[in-house]
């Protein structure tokens, strides 16, 4: 372990805490404090936006899932980008033009209703807890991985230092700190990636290497040792061995053996070889340091006798170990080459209907971006509606030359440290693959820039949350609701002691998820938002039939029942629950936004259409500050000030 | 803010409310769901296209398969494209529909 990559952490850490208190001073009013005075340059903003949309999912979690799933794993980056490009088509402009502060203000502008505004902070809330997960879990692993910290320290860390940030500047100061952060993300995606690509051939040569033998997969170019998890971190505690040749592992410290099986799903009717059987019954148990285990392909028998799937063994391990393997020998939990690189593979066809699975993935990416309250907000810091559409391309070039470089990192990652396929460490290809380079110190220095950018990114995504989050509490819940006649002054401090409180609250969430995904906690978010705001947000702006009771129906319907649906599966994934449900069904709760979005939509038509009669008189008036040019002076801003 | 004038703020009758918006509307939508459409079918297209071609999909240029080339390097510069597109068509439309009488007249 050495102090370089730990230097560039604290380097990125000091100048943001530094910029945080520098842009203080330009920060005085209310208005600066909630969207930065609404002055910030086009090319700023959308260097803002850019930094605070690319969170750890972005930076590290894609390079993952690429790594672990393949061709499928590249709908998470153009999803993320496609999202923005439906953003500019219908919501963009005519947001920014209705001059209100934050999605609740929208809601209650639009319907002239406060009783909703109470509904859509609501979900500010949900889906801002759900994001910060995530957030706070990279920051926990990031300084693991780097400098062997325990989980809760990385927390504390990452969450108090933004937490201080946001309470210091606000918006205005965040503003800029996410502008430096964008081009900090960009710099250490890419220069690492261009500098291990000069040592190990490049995109082409990467691939090509996955492309040649379908049957084949990743082996360990030296001999590697692995540290294993105990069965307290199930699933990944388990080495699911290759059916491709036989696997000699060593085992290091003392370890116990708590269940062994084969790799493969044993299908009806098939059943495993007397002599696999006793094999596996053998491994099972204590094994002392220094043993060997040598594990055998075998095939299962077909009801006829004849040869069925062949696969290898699977070992769950019960407490904390390290395994070594031989050099050549086989990566375990690595797909094949052919279902890696081939689109339908491991990802999408886990439930056996890899089309729906894909599509309903692409619905909720491309939705979900739309419906996330910290992205969103950042459109009223655009002076006018134009402003707010020419930033949204600028996000489009940003967000392409970032996301193109992520799928990268995971063919290096698979082709050259496929030991992290052994302990499921996929997530922390980013921050360890530069250190595998022969010249150690470059790979040091190379792996100081990616962690600096891995804390950039969930700094500054953690950050644009708190101030969404914060300002819901400060703005909304206590400025309209709680103290309506609350003088200015009043909620900038109502503002920074909500955001000590959300803060405190996200570092506490943080510490009791380092057992689940970090795409999972992500796709949480998604869902939510993709099937509560986004409707609100197509219809508010473009159908004058919508009422506020169809908006809160859709919005409630479609939101609340998704997140039913993946919470459910995700307790049936970690055997919570643990009661039998058909694959369709089973693909349609992990990915349920491909029903989510339609439900909300439709109840939102249908019950619009039930309660006509409360359609504003004024309806027209305020489509018109929806959509017509800023020239007509038809914008109004929501909230005086 | 601008001094309201003749053709500027203000100016636009409240009864003409209604139908003015909705002109602006249908110019706006129709140019937002054109745009959507293309990029719809190139992203809705890509699993369709996986799944019936996928010999073609597989083919090779220069080190990758034709599928992950287009989805993991092409797509990106596509959005940028359309969203360019999009954003000076936008603008030129609001650009006309300042001008609301000619935009009451054109079409009435």
């Amino acid at each position: 372990m050495s102090l370089i990559p730990f230097f560039f952490v604290i380097a990125i850490i000091l100048v943001t805490i530094g910029l945080g208190i520098f842009a203080t001073k330009a920060s005085k009013t209310a208005s600066d404090f909630f969207v930065a005075g609404r002055s910030v340059s086009v090319f700023a903003n959308a260097s803002a936006i850019s930094g605070e949309y690319l969170s750890a999912a972005s930076f590290m979690g894609i390079a993952g899932l690429v790594m672990k799933n393949g061709y499928d794993a590249l709908w998470y980056p153009i999803g993320y980008a496609a999202g923005y490009l439906f953003l500019l088509l219908f919501i963009a402009g005519p947001l920014r033009r209705f001059g209100a502060y934050t999605i609740p203000d929208f809601a209650e502008g639009r319907f002239d209703s406060a009783g909703f505004r109470k509904i859509a902070v609501t979900f500010v809330l949900f889906i801002g807890f759900f994001y910060t997960m995530p957030q706070m879990k990279a920051a926990g692993v990031t300084m693991g991985s780097i400098l062997n910290w325990p989980y809760a320290a990385g927390i504390l860390v990452v969450g108090s230092v933004i937490t201080f940030n946001v309470v210091l500047g606000g918006m205005k100061g965040i503003t800029v700190v996410q502008a430096f952060q964008y081009w900090t993300k960009v710099f250490a995606i890419s220069v690492p990636v261009f500098v291990v690509s000069a040592v190990y051939g490049g995109y082409g040569t990467q691939i090509t290497k996955n492309i040649e033998d379908p049957r084949d997969a990743p082996s360990f170019a030296a001999e590697t040792t692995v540290k294993m998890p105990g069965k307290d971190k199930a699933p990944n505690n388990a080495i699911a061995m290759t059916s491709i040749a036989p696997t000699t592992i060593t085992f290091v410290d003392d370890a116990i053996v708590g269940k062994a099986g084969p790799s493969a799903k044993i299908g009806p009717g098939e059943t495993i070889p007397p002599k696999a059987a006793e094999m596996l019954a053998g491994v099972k148990g204590e094994h002392a340091a220094g043993s060997n285990f040598f594990s055998q392909t075998f095939s299962f028998l077909n009801p006829d006798g004849s040869k069925g799937t062949k696969t290898g063994a699977k070992l769950e391990f019960e407490k904390p170990t390290q395994i070594k393997f031989l050099e050549g020998s086989y990566a375990p939990n690595a797909p094949s080459n052919g279902k890696w690189v081939a689109p339908f593979g491991p990802l999408t066809s886990k439930y056996n209907y890899p089309l729906l699975y894909t599509y309903s993935l692409i619905v909720a990416l491309v939705c979900g971006t739309a419906g996330l309250p910290h992205i969103l907000v950042r459109f009223y810091t655009n002076p006018d509606g134009r402003a707010a559409k020419r930033t949204t391309l600028w996000v489009m070039v940003m967000l392409g030359g970032f996301y193109v470089f992520t799928p990268l990192w995971g063919v290096l990652g698979r082709n050259i440290v496929p030991g992290l396929y052994a302990n499921g460490k996929t997530d922390t290809a980013v921050i360890l693959l530069p250190m595998m380079m022969e010249n150690k110190t470059l790979g040091l220095i190379l792996s100081g820039v990616t962690s600096a950018g891995a804390f950039a990114a969930f700094m500054s995504t953690f950050s644009g949350l708190l101030v969404s989050m914060s300002g819901a509490f400060a703005h909304d819940i206590y400025g309209k609701i709680l103290r309506p006649e609350s003088s200015p002054a009043d909620r900038v401090k109502a503002f920074k002691y909500a955001a000590v409180g959300v803060g405190a609250i996200s570092m506490l969430l943080g510490l009791c998820v380092e057992s689940f995904d970090i795409a999972m906690m992500v796709g949480w978010a998604f869902a939510i938002g993709a099937a509560s705001y986004f409707p609100l947000l197509l219809l508010g702006s473009w159908w004058r039939g919508l009422t506020k009771t169809g908006a809160a129906a859709g919005m409630l319907t479609g939101g609340l029942l998704s997140l039913a649906a993946i919470v459910t599966s995700m307790l049936l994934d970690k055997k919570i629950l643990t009661f039998e449900v058909a694959p369709l069904i089973r693909s349609l709760m992990e990915q349920p936004a491909i029903w989510g979005v339609p439900l909300s939509i439709t109840t939102m038509i249908v019950v619009s259409k039930l309660t006509k009669s409360t359609i504003p008189e004024d309806v027209h008036t305020k489509m018109l500050r929806l959509h017509a040019p800023e020239e007509m002076g038809m914008s109004v801003d929501y909230i005086p000030h | 803010m601008q001094e309201p004038e003749e053709t500027g703020p203000g100016s636009l009758p409240p009864e003409k409310h209604s139908e003015f918006a909705h002109r602006v509307m249908r110019r706006q939508a129709r140019l937002s769901i054109g745009v959507a459409i293309v990029f719809g079918i190139l992203l809705l297209g890509m699993p369709l296209f996986n799944l019936y071609a996928p010999k073609l999909a597989a083919t090779q240029v220069g080190g990758f398969t034709l599928t992950w080339l287009i989805l993991g390097v092409l797509f990106f510069p596509i959005t940028w494209f359309l969203s360019s597109y999009f954003v000076k068509a936008s603008n030129k439309i609001e650009s006309e529909c300042a001008d609301w009488r000619k935009i009451l007249e054109d079409e009435s």
